[in-house]
């Protein structure tokens, strides 16, 4: 939720002055300006590193409110609402009184992008250091007041109380400006016991407006004056836009401007039905001239993929020449994975308002200053002249439409017949699924030795992918679809990989299995004909599905049982706690045959990332060998992920996973042909309906002494390789290719 | 030509509306009801979706004329922040949602189908909201919070 909930009657400005003992300029600390000061800042924790101001993350309200500020954002995750348990918490006030904002260039710390499940431990830790920080500082200053040591009083929703009974509250000291200070860290955060609302369940914030009709998503901001807009994309990437009639759509009804700037079009009307009536018109007038450069389709991309153009990395390298040369039995095997869409349900959307040379924007966006910094390029315009003010969308699972969608109410915004009045621009469901950055195909070779003994004495895992991340904010280029369609256009930035711990597309490539020769490599694509970025694990999807379908290869190539074989090449206790909490709750057992040919249980493991949440997963399923469809029953998963801040919340999103990973797994593939995308609606990409939805079951390991971890894309990879070897369970056959259509099954089984 | 509607038990106007603008614009728009979405414009996806006399309908496929005589109601009217209804409540109970961008038009499904079938197995509700489409995932703390209002409703 951000602070622009009630902008229909109140401009930013008023909403600004009337919120309570609010100061207004704020300490956004710029670690250039820092780095300056002081030659070597002290390392804070989160992204205290990075905003190092108390109250650029706190203020304490003279209203009895607490006003939390974070970087990070709620995209359906309910994030906010685990951060505001952290704040009070080690704060001492009451949950109720933590007003929040989140991203805003103008009010909130600069924490990037919200992605890579790290907003706990980016933004919970800084929160959690400075609330503690701040809960002394108030201590303290009460202390001065009061003339009592803080080792005499107590401190219970905002009330400091003396043993004498002297009292004196937080919200008394709002106006003395104690947290306009830099963290320093060194006030250590309450311990696990002292906890009350951390490692609760709470009823998140953000879905009573969901379930009520409230102001709740971006679509629903209304402004006085608002205009609708529409913008309309070339039938292809990269096509020219040859001529269009403007003139005949000008005269349409409620046609307030139609924007032409190179190859980029778009309208406002006063009516939204209007803006899509003329639309159409647009459309139906317009010339292109289309290039038809993108990649074969189908089974023919991957061969393709492999003869282009590639920077080669070696991701993980270990060598052991005696145990290599143990080698009884060598296994070997390749997997595919199609280029998925993040197919929000809502097309992205944005408000886009340009008032006296000032652009403000309110944008579903991942990261409002990231995003900021490549509006102001494709603008030519000063980066503090623009606001970027998150307000949550549609679910996004990565880079959807949202930051383009910006880009195009921006431009719109600026035609001169609108003078400053607001235009709100929405995507129709053909712009979100022709033009948002798809997560990139891959594919992906294993090989892998087996000694004697039946351990695995070499592993190779070799990756080929474009990138999985073109977001803003690039140093080399302007990453906004409309940047390279304006007549002074911009260019993409080049393809880069996320650098290893976490990784891109060679995310989850590098085992934890623990083998004494290993060698993984990444060939990372340099050209980007149809245009990728972020989908939901990056690469660890296909790199999870590849490995741990192959894992299961390996172990029937030994002899052993999957569960066991993974096991006995793993060091890491909470692996293998995760393995044993789901095999107890699923009743897995060891060497179970399958022997109908229609059922399969299949297990896998993976910790996201190899530095966030463990999750072992077993799915039962069943195959229909006339029809061809799999049918996913249940679903069993464990995670562990450290401290759970919200438990409930974790497994939301655990849960969620195995279903999307389900749907992606049985289901999706972008078609698409040399010329263009050809999903237009959700006929050409179906997605998992209801009927079709296992019972899932998600057992958590809380462990309150560790460090919590991200889980927002922990369990999709191991639910993608559970089925994969669910279906071997059943069939004795293996699919390597995703998705697992009726064709494809058909296909394996004949 | 105003377009006149019954929406949550009121007459409501819309002095700019045409008889066919889509009754999802009229209610989104011009009745400044939230609830209700944009998803895909062509009856595929469900979020848009709202009662017409206690059956469900798309209203993004629907013309405002179309409905004139008809009781419309919207999420908004089973209920507000204040006194959730049944439904919200059980998907409050459930954390029924994840962006929660579909729910307005699963809740709304919901009524409908609980309306005509007080006591469904879950394969019963599953078929139900069949045409509704999740992307987050939440299906199945959808279905938990439908059969939690069902039996609400029915004790």
């Amino acid at each position: 939720m951000s602070a622009a909930t009630s902008l229909k009657s109140k401009s930013r400005r008023s909403f600004l002055q009337q919120s309570a003992g609010l100061t207004i300029g704020f300490s956004l600390a710029d670690p250039l300006a820092l780095a300056q000061d002081a030659a070597k800042p002290a390392p804070l924790p989160g992204s205290l590193q990075t905003n190092r101001m108390l109250d650029g993350w706190l203020r304490i309200n003279g209203d009895g409110t607490v006003t939390m500020m974070t970087g990070k954002i709620d995209l359906g995750q309910g994030i906010t609402t685990a951060l505001a348990q952290i704040v009070s918490d080690e704060l001492d006030v009451d949950y109720k009184r933590i007003k929040i904002i989140s991203g805003d260039t103008a009010l909130t710390p600069n924490e990037g992008v919200t992605s890579g499940s790290l907003s706990i431990q980016d933004s919970g830790t800084a929160l959690r250091f400075a609330s503690a920080e701040a809960r002394d500082i108030l201590m303290q200053a009460a202390s001065a007041k009061l003339g009592v040591p803080t080792s005499e009083m107590t401190v219970e929703d905002g009330n400091i109380v003396t043993a004498a009974g002297k009292r004196v509250t937080y919200w008394e000291m709002a106006d003395a400006g104690l947290l306009k200070r830099e963290a320093t860290a060194k006030v250590k955060p309450k311990p696990v016991s002292a906890h009350k609302l951390i490692g609760k369940s709470i009823q998140r914030r953000d879905i009573f407006p969901k379930v009520t009709g409230g102001v709740a998503y971006v679509q629903d901001i209304r402004m006085p004056g608002m205009l609708h807009g529409r913008v309309v994309r070339p039938p292809s990437p990269r096509a020219v836009l040859l001529s269009v009639d403007l003139a005949k759509v000008k005269k349409m009804p409620g046609v307030v401007a139609v924007v032409r700037d190179g190859s980029f079009l778009a309208v406002a009307c006063t009516r939204e039905e209007q803006a899509i009536a003329a639309r159409v018109a647009l459309h139906e007038s317009a010339k292109w001239q289309e290039k038809g450069d993108l990649p074969p389709p189908g089974a023919a991309l991957f061969p393709h993929m492999k003869k282009q153009r590639t920077n080669d990395t070696v991701v993980s390298q270990k060598t052991d020449a005696a145990a290599a040369a143990s080698a009884a039995k060598v296994i070997e095997a390749s997997y595919t994975k199609p280029y998925l869409a993040h197919a929000s349900i809502g097309p992205s959307c944005a408000i886009g308002q340009f008032k006296d040379g000032k652009m403000h924007l309110w944008s579903h966006t991942q990261g409002v200053f990231p995003l900021r910094n490549d509006l102001a390029k494709m603008l030519r315009m000063k980066e503090t002249d623009i606001v970027v003010t998150h307000h949550e969308g549609s679910g996004c699972y990565g880079q959807n439409g949202a930051d383009d969608v910006t880009a195009d109410a921006a431009l719109l915004s600026r035609a001169p017949e609108l003078k400053g009045r607001p235009v709100k621009l929405q995507w129709m469901r053909e712009d979100e699924f022709g033009w948002e950055p798809f997560g990139s195909a891959m594919a992906i070779s294993m090989k892998a030795s087996i000694n004697a003994g039946g351990k695995v004495v070499d592993w190779n895992h070799e990756l080929w992918s474009h990138t999985h991340s073109t977001r803003p904010y690039d140093p080399d280029g302007c990453n906004l679809l409309a940047a390279w369609y304006i007549a002074d256009a911009l260019k993409p930035g080049p393809s880069r990989n996320i650098p290893q711990p976490s990784g891109g597309s060679d995310r989850n490539s590098v085992p934890l299995y623990v083998f004494p020769q290993q060698k993984v490599t990444n060939h990372l694509l340099v050209d980007l004909p149809l245009r990728a970025s972020a989908l939901r694990t990056l690469g660890a999807y296909a790199n999870v599905f590849a490995a741990e379908s192959f894992m299961d290869e390996v172990a029937t190539a030994a002899g052993a049982d999957p569960m066991e074989f993974r096991k006995k090449h793993l060091t890491d206790p909470r692996a293998l706690a995760v393995i044993d909490a789901v095999v107890a709750k699923s009743g897995y057992q060891a060497g179970a045959k399958s022997g109908d040919g229609k059922s399969g249980r299949g297990f896998a493991f993976a910790k996201y990332k190899n530095l966030a949440v463990y999750v072992a997963v077993v799915a039962d399923i069943e195959v229909d060998r006339a029809s061809g469809e799999i049918s996913v029953k249940r679903a069993w998963a464990a995670a562990d992920a450290g401290l759970a801040v919200s438990p409930d919340g974790i497994k939301n999103q655990i849960e969620g996973g195995l279903i999307q990973s389900t749907s992606w797994t049985l289901h999706e593939s972008l078609p698409f042909d040399e010329k263009g995308v050809k999903a237009h609606t959700w006929a050409e990409y179906p997605i998992l309906r209801f009927p079709e939805v296992p019972v899932v079951d998600v057992t958590l390991i809380n462990r309150p002494e560790e460090r919590p971890l991200g889980v927002g894309e922990g369990s999709q990879g191991p639910m993608a390789a559970a089925i994969a070897n669910a279906f071997f369970h059943a069939t004795g056959r293996r699919i390597r290719d995703l998705p697992m259509t009726p064709e494809r099954v058909k296909a394996t089984l004949a | 030509m105003a377009i006149t509607l019954n929406v949550n038990g009121k007459r409501r106007s819309a002095p700019a509306a045409s008889p066919d603008t889509p009754l999802l614009y009229v209610l989104r728009n011009d009745m400044e009801i939230n609830s209700c979405k944009y998803g895909c414009g062509v009856a595929q996806c469900g979020a848009c979706t709202v009662l017409m006399d206690g059956r469900a309908i798309r209203s993004c496929v629907t013309p405002a004329k179309s409905v004139a005589g008809a009781k419309i109601t919207t999420l908004e009217g089973l209920g507000s922040a204040e006194k959730m209804g049944v439904l919200q409540r059980a998907f409050v109970e459930e954390q029924a949602a994840q962006c929660g961008y579909c729910i307005s038009g699963m809740i709304m499904t919901a009524a409908a189908f609980l309306d005509t079938n007080k006591n469904p197995s879950e394969e019963q509700i599953r078929g139900a909201l069949a045409g509704n489409l999740c992307r987050c995932g939440t299906h199945s703390r959808i279905i938990k919070a439908v059969q939690r209002a069902a039996k609400e409703m029915s004790a």
